[in-house]
């Protein structure tokens, strides 16, 4: 405890903190400013540097501009699209809200394309159907192919309009919880002068997005390190449904940048070596614009077997040129741009290569429609964690089940952190006073931050970081088998081993980006760790997560939630939570699980 | 005459030399400032021979592979690694750009890697940003309306008014094009600089905002808007191909119209 008092901590109060500033985190921030509340957004990166800004395609919602569209479809499309998982009462929330919640972004000045008429332009895309699987869907909102760009600036302006506090660039350490489990604040290392800072407030909001970075390959940006999952699994909170990782089907063949499924939505489509459509073999009603978890086994079968393109035949191409470069530059300017300098293809000529790359999590931190953490607490599975919620990639609301639909996580993050801001809203008087904390808690999450700090072993955080990569990309894949999987497990634990001897070279406090991305690959393991658990002991194939030893979805055993617990002894726990296969209101019928074909 | 003396910790001394591992036969150099704030010590210039047979190709890359494999103390900015968040803004080979997008084999010879130009250094290749980021809050890039929006629905712009956006909206404030103008180098304090400029052009230009008359008034200052010269940096730098100056001279051009 000796180091811990090394450090002077600086202390803040708020009403609530939000840690995070990309979509989800600035919806949250900027409702909470509008309400009144005394708020902080603490976030490791400027607003606009979050990884919502690389968001492509679009957010959906039944607007109808380019055609019949109803909630109700979009909820269906999104519970099957799930695989059955999705929390039912949830998706009717968020596709009820869907285009009251578009609506208001246009409103903020969101530059949306337009149709003809002046409405939001919308496009077509994967899973995207009218009434109940009939049709293709025109639902996602697009402003071109840059609409998480066009959304997180929209958001981080209305956030300066509403005088919103940020902390900027502090890098949120631990949560601080109190000995009833309930959150009381936030710790957080404050880059650019070197100072550690504690935030109490009545309601902490976790944002911090997914875990792509678990992987070798994946669109996820570097900053994608899955820190509040950590957080909240060294809080004694359990995560949900970990093992179901979605591969995007276009990113881009050896650097990993995303080609949005939009580009399918305009009309492209993929082929073999054969120079075969192949996705009317697996989906022969919506081709390639069946789900994401659909054409990416497909890909992969294809590669498997022997019909890959390229000289070691382990891609697929996907093809734009037949668009025309009017529709290309109009719809499609940022992928075009970027197949350029990835890929040095010029796509009005040449097909684009891809390979099924890392690109969400579907699982996160358990919460109610709230944004409000639960938890299986003496037998109640829908036990809240007071003074903890969690909204966007981060948190497994579960919307998505196990397999979100392109578009879906735009919605999902506005949808769910402006509930967060109203339920907080509702529950936390502003300026109400604060309670003391407990030293106690400070100090144990300092000393965690010294060790880490002088940490003097003989392995660099990249060559562990690399190692534990390795294993995901390997034996965490699309497709999964009790082999790989505890394979991949046994290899997974002796990263984790290593971690034990890591080495920090830099030892100061300022800007140290050696010891933050230290940090981030302990977040990152302790995300990597619950997947692979969750993933061997899930014995069913259903969303993305495909067992070639359990092929078949098992409803009778399966149909429930994982929850994962990682004990400070580095082993996991697991439970289950039910399915909500009920809805919010009683104007419509749950959906039953049936067999799913696209 | 008077006797000038330079501010502490203004020149550059000679670093370290970090060779490339034996074998490797494809060796780039990178020359890479390195300023550590604890040290109290000058800033330097660091070499590292990197072995581009086992490297990405763009110079993001080589300096991820730098702080991977050789220093891992290297410190920079990275996020997206895909040119959409403006995190690795620098000044690569004697211009500013994102080190994600800028690829190794279009600099010649040694490649000289600096912090933005005429910034504070936090630390390496890490600039102090708050001041452009202020300058950017202070055009008050939001939407402003008198008219209040439908209430169920959007409101409507056709896709030609949607057009006059493009080449605007996309600015991923980089801060490339502001801290590679000299009249942003001499006048940081009080010009705003192309990508503030731009984007509050960005919101004159929106058919839907209802305040270009308030945009114009706060714009006509010697200062905050006519130290723009048209020296051209801004656009000729701007990675993702942007015209900054254009914007600043439609706001001219807007000032000099609503005279007449």
């Amino acid at each position: 405890m000796a180091n811990a008092k090394a450090y002077e901590v600086i202390d803040h109060r708020y009403d609530v903190v939000v840690v995070g500033a990309g979509g989800a985190g600035l919806r949250a921030t900027l409702g909470l400013a509008e309400k009144g509340l005394n708020t902080a957004c603490v976030t490791k990166v400027f607003p606009t540097r979050s990884h919502t800004v690389a968001a492509q395609g679009g957010i959906a919602a039944s607007l109808g501009n380019m055609g019949e569209d109803h909630w109700a479809w979009h909820m269906y499309d999104t519970v099957k699209g799930g695989d059955y998982l999705s929390d039912q009462d949830a998706v009717e929330y968020m596709c009820r809200e869907a285009p009251q919640a578009v609506i208001e972004l246009e409103h903020w000045g969101v530059p949306f394309s337009r149709t003809d008429s002046g409405r939001i332009y919308q496009r077509p895309f994967g899973g995207m159907t009218t009434n109940f699987g009939e049709g293709t869907a025109q639902r996602t909102c697009a402003a071109a192919d840059r609409t998480g760009h066009a959304m997180l600036h929209a958001l981080y302006q209305q956030s300066l309009k509403h005088n919103a506090q940020f902390f900027i660039e502090y890098f949120a350490i631990d949560l601080i919880m109190d000995d009833d489990g309930a959150c009381r604040g936030v710790m957080a290392w404050d880059l650019t002068t070197g100072t550690l800072h504690r935030f109490q407030a009545h309601m902490v909001i976790l944002a911090t997005g997914g875990y792509g970075r678990a992987y070798f390959s994946c669109t996820s940006a570097h900053t994608c390190t899955g820190d509040g999952n950590a957080m909240a699994l060294r809080a004694g909170i359990p995560l949900q449904d970990m093992e179901f990782v979605q591969f995007h089907p276009t990113g881009i063949y050896g650097a990993g940048c995303l080609i949005t499924e939009g580009a399918r939505g305009e009309g492209g489509y993929l082929t073999n070596s054969d120079g075969d459509r192949f996705m009317e073999r697996y989906a022969p009603n919506a081709k390639d614009l069946a789900s994401r978890d659909v054409v990416s086994r497909a890909e992969t079968m294809e590669i498997r077997e022997g019909r890959g393109v390229g000289d070691n035949k382990d891609h697929i191409f996907l093809h734009l040129e037949h668009l025309g470069p009017e529709v290309l530059h109009e719809r499609l300017p940022g992928i075009s741009e970027t197949a350029r300098i990835f890929a040095g293809v010029d796509v009005t000529r040449e097909p684009i290569p891809v390979l099924p790359t890392v690109h969400y999590n579907m699982g996160g931190i358990p919460t109610n429609f709230h944004g409000e953490v639960v938890t299986l607490k003496d037998g109640n599975p829908d036990s809240i964690v007071p003074g903890l919620m969690a909204v966007g990639e981060a948190a497994c609301v579960s919307v998505h089940g196990g397999n979100r639909l392109g578009s879906n996580s735009l919605l999902d993050l506005v949808i769910f952190g402006r509930s967060a801001a109203y339920r907080c809203a509702e529950i936390i008087k502003p300026n109400s006073p604060h309670g003391k904390l407990s030293d106690g808690s400070k100090e144990k999450i300092l000393d965690r931050f010294d060790k880490v700090r002088n940490a003097n072993g003989d392995q660099p955080t990249a060559a562990i970081r690399a190692s534990m990569q390795k294993v995901m990309q390997e034996d965490v894949a699309v497709f999964r088998t009790a082999e790989t999987l505890e394979e991949g497990q046994k290899r997974l634990n002796r990263v984790v081993e290593s971690f034990a001897n890591v080495h920090v070279t830099d030892r100061s406090l300022i800007w140290n980006s050696d010891l933050a991305e230290t940090f981030e690959l302990f977040n990152l393991l302790a995300n990597a760790t619950v997947t692979v658990s969750s993933a061997i002991n899930r014995k069913e194939s259903r969303g993305a997560h495909a067992r070639e030893d359990y092929p078949d979805r098992d409803d009778e055993n399966w149909m429930k939630h994982t929850l994962s617990w990682l004990g400070d002894d580095g082993q996991v726990k697991l439970d289950y939570r039910p399915v909500h296969s009920y809805t919010m209101s009683d104007e419509i019928e749950p959906f039953p699980p049936k067999k799913r074909v696209y | 005459m008077a006797q000038f003396t330079l501010p502490k910790n203004s020149k550059i001394g000679k670093g370290q030399h970090h060779s490339a591992p034996e074998g490797a036969k494809n060796v780039k150099r990178f020359k890479v400032y390195r300023y550590d704030p604890d040290s109290g010590e000058r800033p330097r210039m660091d070499t590292y021979e990197v072995d581009l047979d086992k490297c990405g190709p763009m110079v993001l890359d080589a300096l991820l592979k730098i702080k991977n494999e050789i220093d891992s103390t290297l410190t920079l900015r990275r996020s997206c690694r895909e040119g959409v968040c403006g995190s690795c803004a620098m000044n690569i080979d004697g211009g500013n750009g994102l080190a994600c997008t800028t690829a190794i084999e279009d600099c010649k010879g040694e490649v000289k890697v600096y912090p933005l130009p005429h910034m504070p250094v936090i630390k390496d290749l890490v600039p102090d940003l708050d001041r452009f980021y202020a300058q950017y809050a202070s055009i008050e890039p939001w939407i402003k309306t008198q008219t209040p929006p439908p209430a169920d629905s959007e409101r409507l712009q056709s896709p030609e008014d949607r057009d006059k956006l493009n080449g605007l909206y996309e600015c991923i404030l980089c801060a490339c094009c502001s801290t590679a103008c000299p009249s942003y180098w001499w006048n940081p304090e009080r010009y705003l600089g192309p990508a503030a400029l731009l984007q509050a052009y960005r919101w004159i230009a929106d058919t839907r905002d209802e305040a270009t008359g308030v945009r114009l008034d706060a714009l006509e200052d010697p200062f905050k808007l006519y130290r723009c010269h048209t020296i051209m940096n801004c656009t000729n730098v701007c990675p993702k191909g942007l015209n900054p100056a254009k914007a600043i001279g439609e706001i001219k051009r807007a000032l000099s119209d609503r005279r007449i």
